[in-house]
């Protein structure tokens, strides 16, 4: 700080800042790419390892005999839903009951903002069946939740046989310490947000419910269950939830750990794990692995019914049965053993789970890249913000050199008014709030006027005032304050950019790989967009960096990192769905991505937008 | 058939009933008047379980509260007396508890008690200072059983107003000689079981307690053991009083086997020892088996078969027992050893009981969150008024401006509420409330809190396993069913007669709601060595620095002088001239 009261060498850095600025600033983006890319070499990573004592290794030993018996009531079940045309409600009371729990019954309904196209619902009413295991000797204060969904047609019904031989064999046994709740819940998420707003009595989302009757105290941890095969090959670990929130690390080191003592093979986002790190094709893999819980992440939905859990922080996870034809076979009486043993583990939990980490990334399932290591990739992208921001602020302190003719100058130097740097603020910001309450609004003027369905008419709506938001007048200022002031878009991009980097900071902190994205494609723009830049070429730039494309190319890029990548037209179709998804993700669950996009970071584009056809 | 029988032969155990006290009180009255009884209730529950409820009652006339010490004990304990004395204590009840009774498969105990550990206590009016007192005797009571009641200090003691009376004689009713406090968090094991044990005449060497063996007992749904003292009177006419010591233990059983046909219970199974003996010194010993359930012996099968039959009324319901009196040489047979046997069926309906509660913690975050409380009145047509007691610690602060009463959707007004409000750190909130209980309804109480930030000694070691917030209590008066019976001198099972029963349409009962645990705001004990080196960082470079810049004014310094004219200004400094 020496450097700084000194005013020669402070001129000199300064001077050093502003010359440089431009290729600090490239040389800033590169490192913070090359720095995010670099997270998923494996020798920059930590394994991962058990930080919870409670649940340390190999001290229980599981004996689950009854997958086969399990199968079997899942084809029970199955008959029993075709036969009901739905959740077999009394069948599962009965079956649970003769199993020794003690069973209760939720009712739920709800009305969709929207039909949902992709699930074909609107009118939504169900009912969840739980049972809950009361520990002996226990005094309700904790539980653990294991629960399986009762999906439409052929799916999960082995998931449901699974839940039901657990529970009648955890009922034999004598080490509980917490109640255990068996959960079979109906239409999925909402069946699930239904339990939990039921459970905890709150309403967020204005789902109508019926109280539930029995409850087991303040729920610790929760495993959802999703199995559709006798015999599958692999388990799939998800653990990204609402709003990119994550489950502690632990959970996903005891899953890992069971799978390696009992040898199940176990994936993380589809892949399996690799031991050719050194090799380019098991580094690409690594990065693919990551680069998809990123985009996961950064959607910001729940990727399985354990998504909703994590608001009331339970730590959740859901384990997915793959059956992908490969030789390596494993059967239910396994799939139990895991989950006992993984029950049991959480059984020993004298406290939450709070000792391993809440924000990481997983390159593969026995590694991990923790917050501390990620962060620095976003904070090079920050960093371009900062140092575009104090150029800007220096070129604005500092005079520009005296020319003969000093009454222009004059006129030059005054600042702009408030008015011409807020009205753009004002306008984009309102535009934002039009995107985000007009297309549920007018789906039904839509739905009359033009020949498109529900759906579609929100799609489309929201499209169109995306759009129209890029038409509005742009030089409002020179109405209310004559012609603009070379200085106005300089103050304009001074806000702009110091918006931006809060608001890009602020997100990745909640939700690293959302900002990360967003920054990505937005800090670019912030840095170089000026009034003075060929228009033509920098409008098409702008556009294909706005928040709208970002989200195109992540689906293309989302499908072509699945290995099931897809034509142009069905890439827009699935696009479509995406949006249409993302604002049922928020007024069905409180997702967070589609307001804040909506109403934050597009106002925020739009005034770069702005500032591009400042004259 | 053999209904007719065993209406015979009830008549017989009338006689014989009757004619016990008369025996006994002929041969206590020339000994030193104290009297030992012993009897053990086995009811087949109908979730299947099976409850197993000891009680052990030493009365003894005489007076504590005399200048005289009392030196001489026969069967009433030492340590206990002197407690008594010492302390002036009019009534003591205390309960360990480890499990949470569940009324809606189990029906009503016969002794209610919170998970963790309870105590109560009436002073006499001869106390001064009652809190130094309660204290003390916290702690020395907690030598005796062994627990953690020295836990027990005046942010989680409370003195109901209305809750608790006293259950033996006296009218004093001014709350401040009584104390109340819970402990939930309170373990409960072997090592409460043995003080509890010694406390008994004949320890466990003989007589029913050779049953308790601590591998079987723990072994269990439910374990729930308790010490009353209290005053009652001696005979109807109340001239004398005398002291009661009763001991009682609670346990359930859990006899789920995963088939459907009929489960089988022993003696031998549930506590691995079959019975040769009543304890020598207990004027009575039985053991009553409840078989109200099946009067037809269609579902239960009892062996030995049965000798007597008895009728009592309890919580509201008359029930039939079978009675097994070990004082006579014929109950243990030929083989000298008595084990009981039963076999009956069970279903897996849930019960209505009349009055049933449950609470839970709404709400999600750490900042905020909300106490429900739910008490179904489950009674098809009367409506039955209940007191609930609530005793929150003061680190959730209880926002009582959002307290709302409802039953069946509608406002529900309380007709008394005694609320005390808690101060930090030195007491917690006490809220009473008298409540009508509409007929088949659920009436919910709902309270928001805030939870405090501790300071960081308060967290307990292990800060993230959560707060527990002790059991509500709702004592009620119940409409009863059957008549009962109103006078407590006349000789009837021990179970039955420990709440005094004012009159014959209702009965008391008292129902408690699961603890909870709940989260406080924590910090990352883990990470202090981090905190302190980024606080340390960011004052002394960011702060330090920024402040510098901001308050100092920088001038252009002037050239150094040149090298001559230093030198002369170190000459006319060593001269004591100003410098040039």
């Amino acid at each position: 700080m020496g450097l700084l009261s000194d005013p020669n060498r402070r001129r000199a850095l300064i001077s050093l800042l502003t010359r440089l600025n431009a290729p600090i600033c490239v040389v800033c983006y590169m490192a913070g790419v090359a720095w995010f890319m670099g997270l998923a070499f494996e020798p920059f990573t930590l394994r991962t390892y058990m930080s919870e004592n409670a649940m340390g290794s190999t001290m229980v030993e599981e004996r689950f005999p009854a997958g086969e018996r399990a199968l079997g009531t899942g084809r029970e079940f199955s008959a029993h839903k075709k036969k009901a045309g739905g959740m077999p409600v009394d069948w599962l009371v009965k079956t649970m009951q003769s199993r020794g729990l003690e069973v209760f019954t939720q009712r739920f309904s709800r009305r969709l903002p929207f039909p949902d196209e992709d699930k074909e619902r609107y009118m939504v009413k169900g009912t969840n069946v739980y049972g809950i295991l009361r520990a002996p000797r226990a005094p309700r204060t904790e539980a653990l939740v294991l629960s399986a969904p009762c999906s439409p047609g052929d799916d999960n019904n082995q998931a449901v046989g699974v839940l039901l031989g657990l529970a009648q064999y955890f009922r034999n046994q004598v080490f509980w310490a917490k109640d255990i709740i068996f959960l079979v819940n109906e239409h999925d998420l909402i069946g699930m947000q239904a339990w939990l707003e039921g459970y905890h009595h709150t309403n967020t989302t204005g789902m109508d419910w019926s109280p539930l009757q029995g409850r087991g105290g303040s729920i610790q941890a929760a495993l959802s269950l999703e199995l559709s095969s006798d015999v599958v090959t692999s388990l799939d670990l998800v653990l990204e939830g609402l709003n990119g929130q994550l489950p502690n690390l632990d959970l996903a080191n005891l899953f890992y750990a069971f799978c390696q003592k009992i040898g199940v093979l176990c994936t993380t986002q589809g892949k399996l794990q690799r031991n050719d790190w050194d090799s380019v094709s098991g580094y690409s893999h690594a990065v693919q692995t990551m680069m998809l819980m990123v985009m996961k992440q950064a959607s910001g939905r729940p990727w399985g019914d354990h998504g909703l859990f994590l608001r009331y922080h339970i730590e959740a996870a859901t384990i997915k049965g793959i059956n992908s034809f490969r030789q390596y076979k494993t059967d239910a009486t396994t799939i139990g053993r895991l989950l006992e043993g993984m029950y049991r583990k959480l059984n020993n939990l004298l406290e939450r789970l709070h000792q391993s980490y809440f924000f990481y990334l997983m390159p593969s399932l026995s590694h991990f890249v923790s917050i501390g290591y990620y962060m620095p990739a976003f904070g090079l992208l920050a960093l371009i913000l900062l140092l575009r921001a104090l150029d800007l602020w220096i070129q604005l302190a500092t005079p520009p050199p005296r020319t003969e003719d000093g009454v222009a100058d004059a006129e030059q130097m005054s600042s702009p008014g408030v008015l011409s740097v807020l009205t753009p603020l004002v306008i984009s910001h309102l535009t934002g709030v039009a995107l985000y309450t007009l297309p549920i609004h007018f789906q039904e003027i839509a739905v009359e006027h033009f020949p498109v369905s529900e759906t579609e008419a929100v799609v489309l709506t929201a499209i169109a005032v995306y759009t129209a938001g890029l038409a509005l007048p742009h030089n409002t200022h020179r109405l209310l304050t004559g012609r603009g002031t070379e200085n106005g878009w300089k103050v304009l991009k001074l806000v702009a950019v110091l918006y931006l980097a809060v608001l890009l900071g602020c997100t990745a902190l909640i939700n690293f790989s959302l900002g990360f994205i967003l920054a990505l494609t937005l800090v670019p723009v912030a840095a170089f967009v000026t009034p003075d830049v060929p228009k033509a070429l920098s409008a098409f730039i702008m556009v294909i960096l706005s928040p709208a494309c970002t989200l195109l190319f992540s689906v293309f890029l989302f499908q072509e990192l699945q290995e099931m990548p897809v034509s142009f037209l069905d890439g827009w179709m699935l696009y479509l769905s995406v949006i249409s998804q993302g604002i049922l993700d928020h007024a069905l669950y409180g997702s967070l991505v589609y307001p804040l996009v909506a109403l934050l970071v597009y106002p925020c584009w739009l005034l770069f937008w702005n500032i591009l056809f400042w004259k | 058939m053999r209904w007719e029988e065993t209406v015979v032969e009830e008549a017989t155990a009338d006689k014989e009933d009757t004619s016990a006290p008369e025996t006994v009180v002929q041969s206590s009255v020339p000994q030193p008047k104290d009297d030992f009884q012993e009897e053990l209730v086995i009811r087949p529950l109908h979730s299947g379980d099976i409850y197993a409820s000891f009680q052990f009652r030493t009365l003894w006339e005489t007076d504590f509260m005399r200048g005289n010490k009392v030196s001489h004990y026969r069967l009433f304990p030492k340590s206990l007396g002197q407690v008594i004395s010492k302390f002036s204590v009019r009534e003591l009840h205390i309960s360990f508890t480890q499990g949470y009774w569940r009324t809606m498969q189990w029906g009503q105990p016969f002794l209610p008690s919170p998970p963790g550990a309870e105590l109560w206590v009436w002073f006499q009016d001869s106390v001064t200072d009652v809190d130094g007192t309660w204290k003390e005797l916290t702690n020395v009571l907690s030598g005796i059983f062994c627990a953690s009641l020295n836990f027990i200090d005046s942010t989680n003691t409370v003195q109901p107003s209305a809750s608790f009376k006293p259950l033996g004689i006296g009218n004093v009713t001014d709350h401040r000689f009584l104390r109340y406090a819970t402990l939930p968090r309170e373990i409960v094991c072997t090592e409460n079981l043995t003080p509890w044990k010694k406390l008994l005449p004949c320890g466990s060497k003989a007589g029913l307690a050779v049953l308790l063996k601590s591998e079987k007992l723990f072994h269990s749904s439910f374990h729930s053991q308790a010490v009353h003292i209290r005053p009652v009177c001696q005979d109807w006419q109340c001239k004398t009083t005398s002291w009661e010591l009763r001991q009682t233990l609670n346990v359930v059983f859990d006899l789920h086997t995963p088939g459907q046909g009929k489960l089988e219970w022993s003696l031998f199974k549930m506590f691995s020892r079959t019975l040769t003996e009543a304890c020598p010194l207990a004027s009575s010993s039985k053991i009553y088996i409840d078989i109200t359930d099946d009067p037809q012996g269609e579902q239960f099968e009892v062996s030995p078969a049965t000798h007597l039959l008895s009728q009592a009324m309890v919580l509201g319901d008359r029930r039939t027992f079978s009675v097994y009196d070990l004082t006579q040489q014929i109950t243990f047979g030929t083989v000298r050893s008595l084990n009981l046997l039963i076999r009956w069926k069970s279903s897996e309906d849930m019960l209505r009981p009349l009055l049933h509660a449950e609470r839970y913690v709404a709400g999600y975050g750490l900042q905020t969150g909300e106490i429900h409380t739910l008490m179904y009145n489950n009674h098809p047509y009367r409506s039955f008024p209940v007191l609930l007691l609530d005793s929150v610690p003061w680190y959730l602060r209880l926002y009582i401006h959002t307290l709302t009463v409802t039953s069946k959707g509608k406002d529900n007004k309380p007709s008394y509420i005694h609320y005390q409000p808690s101060k930090d750190r030195v007491r917690p909130h006490l809220l009473e409330m008298l409540v009508q209980l509409p007929p088949n309804s659920v009436t919910e109480v709902t309270v928001q809190f805030e939870r405090a930030l501790l300071k960081w000694t308060e967290y307990t070691p292990d800060p993230n396993h959560g707060f527990y917030v002790g059991s509500s209590v709702i004592s009620s008066l119940v409409p009863s069913i059957v008549a009962m019976d109103t006078n407590s001198t006349r000789e009837q099972p021990l179970f039955s007669s420990f709440f005094p029963c004012k009159e014959e349409s209702s009965y008391f009962m008292r129902v408690y709601t699961e603890p909870l645990l709940v989260n406080l705001p924590t910090p990352d004990f883990s990470m202090p060595y981090n905190v302190i080196c980024l606080t340390c960082t960011v004052v002394a470079v960011g702060y330090g620095s920024l402040y510098n810049l901001l308050t100092r004014s920088f001038q252009i310094e002037e050239p150094s002088p040149g090298l001559a004219k230093r030198i002369a200004n170190i000459i006319r400094k060593m001269r004591g001239v100003p410098p040039l």
